[in-house]
């Protein structure tokens, strides 16, 4: 049982769904991401998604581009990460960590170093936005190897055979892009939202997360409802943009956090 | 040779489908259509007719006498393809790809574009099917390639300014791919360059491999036997893998693509992947790319636009490693100097893409006997880069 399936039961038990979090480290440095962390936590969010930010993000809206270029210019890092990762554990940090990447940085680094970095500095779980299943099958020995969770994604292209195999390799949770398309905020639920994950709870036996473009708590509700968790990202990265300008962040984000996850 | 690629898209270790989840069941499809479609009578049927009525094929081989007696060695023949409707080798691709698109039913086409010449190949071809059309481009390539700009425009195509990163092709790439997860039910994505997610590389060089094949026949037309060298640009790698693919199996006839140098090799300062790149995955492609020790891709710089992109399409990086083709690159300067050599001597303005291959040629010929031919694809005409450094 890892850190996330321990998170999961105890959700089901209190008949609660999980808030995921999204933001990307570094952004607008690293020690700032510990503190927002810390903040996310202690505002009820169950999970952490950690972006790892890379220069040509193409599954990405312009709020989470934008987050990745700040990132970048403040000397941020793959190794970097991974080190503050570890120093918020060894201050007693348990909230579970996914790190959120594209494939590359990750393979310049080397399966076998990266998942044993993860592994030392308390990384629960990876999800890579570019690796689809049939690429991934070194990757995912690998990172089993050392006892993490493959979280893979869903989308509404998706097809039915592929859900069985994505099924089989996921461990965690099951990430389901809600629409197709980029991340960030949208105006609305898509309408066929609540009969895809119907459908994918036929195929899917593990907890099911859904993401991209849910923004208040409304929409939460509404899509927590069908699965057995949600993601937000850019909204809480739009927050972290505003901060660079005023000093209220942390605030800013405890109140949006508890907002969700009042409702949830 | 194997046949490359295999099923999955590998060329040997390179290619694949590095994509977000929403996009493989769309290549599937692509890659279905494509393997359906292009090979039966009905589609070649037309897209020869277009080729050969509205294209402008077969492109001559000339014989490039002057500047063959100017540098004293080896015999210089050109492949025309800047004698091609819209001035580049691109538009093979783009009529083929459209015809392709119109098969599977998809009514708005998107591309990238670098240079322009495949944005206008692009938006020409839909404009001759009467489908929307939309160009990504970054704005350093806009500004540098403005007449390019001018004709998407005219052509009725939408030109959208990408102004994210380094603000040339890769960045367009990006957009390109963020504007087909969002509307891949109706889009389909023209990729202009042999790289990208399988199938694209296979896909491109399949519609300019008849490059190759009109040239094998002309140079044993006129010398009665195959050339020594074949000589090409290669940013992404298309026009080639278009001159290549017919000589593959001909042992005897080298092969070298001719990269970027920029300023130099010195890291952010050119576009030659094989001098300072390494192994990683960029928009969807496991190849040869330039970029840092933390794997960010590193930023680009050459005179051309075209060339301009910090990764090699996989099938170049798979030759590379089996040793059938090496890789060269030449600077800015040596191009510059290409361009105006063969302009002079030869009353052909190639594109600064082409005068790269050129600039190896002026290097290379010299040191070739009189008896040995080398064959270079003349893949577009230079109009375009008259109002930039050159002028």
């Amino acid at each position: 049982m890892s850190r996330i399936d321990d998170l999961f039961e105890e959700l089901k038990e209190k008949h609660k769904k999980a808030f995921v979090a999204y933001i990307t480290a570094g952004d607008p440095n690293l020690e700032k991401t510990k503190e927002f962390c810390r903040t996310l936590a202690s505002s009820g969010v169950d999970l952490i998604e950690l972006g790892v930010p890379f220069s040509d993000p193409l599954a990405d809206g312009p709020t989470n581009q934008a987050a990745a270029e700040r990132a970048l210019a403040s000397g941020t890092d793959l190794i970097k990460i991974l080190d503050t990762v570890k120093e918020l554990r060894e201050s007693g940090f348990s909230t579970p960590i996914v790190l959120f990447s594209y494939l590359n940085p990750i393979f310049n680094m080397g399966y076998e170093t990266f998942a044993k970095r993860c592994k030392l500095s308390g990384v629960d779980g990876v999800l890579v936005l570019d690796l689809p299943i049939e690429e991934a099958e070194a990757y995912t020995e690998v990172i089993h190897s050392q006892d993490l969770d493959t979280v893979f994604l869903a989308a509404p292209t998706t097809t039915s055979d592929r859900l069985s195999l994505i099924s089989e390799k996921t461990k965690g949770f099951l990430y389901y892009v809600s629409r197709t398309g980029v991340t960030g905020a949208q105006a609305t639920v898509s309408d066929t939202l609540e009969s895809e994950v119907e459908n994918l709870r036929g195929i899917v036996g593990k907890p099911i997360v859904i993401g991209f473009g849910i923004s208040n708590p409304d929409q939460a509700k509404q899509v927590s409802q069908m699965g057995d968790g949600i993601v937000i990202g850019s909204a809480l990265v739009k927050l972290i943009e505003k901060g660079s300008v005023s000093e209220a962040t942390t605030d800013a984000l405890s109140s949006f956090a508890r907002g969700i996850s009042d409702v949830l | 040779m194997e046949q490359v690629p295999n099923p999955k898209g590998y060329f040997g270790q390179f290619g694949g489908k590095f994509v977000p989840e929403t996009l493989v069941e769309p290549l599937r499809e692509l890659e279905e259509a494509f393997l359906n479609y292009v090979p039966k009578a009905d589609f070649q049927k037309e897209l020869t007719q277009i080729l050969t009525t509205y294209v402008g094929r077969p492109t001559p081989l000339t014989f490039a006498k002057r500047l063959t007696d100017h540098l004293d060695g080896a015999k210089i023949y050109l492949k025309r393809e800047d004698l091609l409707h819209t001035g580049a080798h691109k538009i093979n691709n783009a009529v083929g790809q459209i015809l392709l698109a119109k098969k599977m039913g998809k009514k708005r086409i998107i591309a990238e574009t670098g240079a322009g010449q495949h944005g206008v190949a692009t938006a020409t071809a839909a404009a001759l099917m009467g489908l929307q059309c939309v160009v990504y481009m970054g704005r350093v390539d806009m500004e540098r390639q403005a007449l390019n700009v001018r004709r998407m425009r005219l052509l009725g195509a939408d030109v959208v300014a990408v102004e994210s990163g380094s603000k040339t092709l890769k960045d367009a790439i990006n957009e390109a791919m963020r504007d087909w997860v969002t509307n891949v039910k109706t889009t389909f994505y023209l990729l202009g360059s042999a790289l990208g997610p399988h199938p694209y590389p296979q896909m491109v060089r399949d519609f300019h491999k008849i490059i190759g094949e009109e040239a094998r026949e002309q140079i044993l037309e006129v010398e009665n036997r195959l050339p020594d060298e074949l000589v090409a640009c290669v940013g992404g790698g298309s026009n080639a893998i278009g001159l290549f693919h017919a000589f593959l199996g001909d042992e005897k006839v080298a092969m070298t693509g001719v990269e970027a140098g920029g300023h130099g090799i010195k890291p952010g300062q050119h576009a030659a992947r094989f001098s300072g790149g390494k192994l990683g995955i960029l928009h969807g492609t496991y190849t040869y790319l330039l970029q840092n020790q933390d794997g960010q891709i590193e930023n680009t710089h050459s005179i051309s636009a075209g060339l301009d992109y910090p990764a090699i399409g996989p099938e170049h990086s798979y030759l590379e490693s089996i040793n059938r083709a090496r890789y060269t690159y030449v600077v800015d300067e040596e191009a510059k100097l290409g361009f105006k050599l063969i302009s002079a001597l030869e009353g052909i303005i190639p594109a600064l893409e082409t005068a790269h291959a050129i600039a190896y040629v002026i290097k290379q010929a010299p040191k070739l006997s009189k008896d040995k031919i080398l064959l270079v694809n003349l893949s577009g005409r230079g109009d375009k880069d008259l109002e930039g450094s050159l002028s």
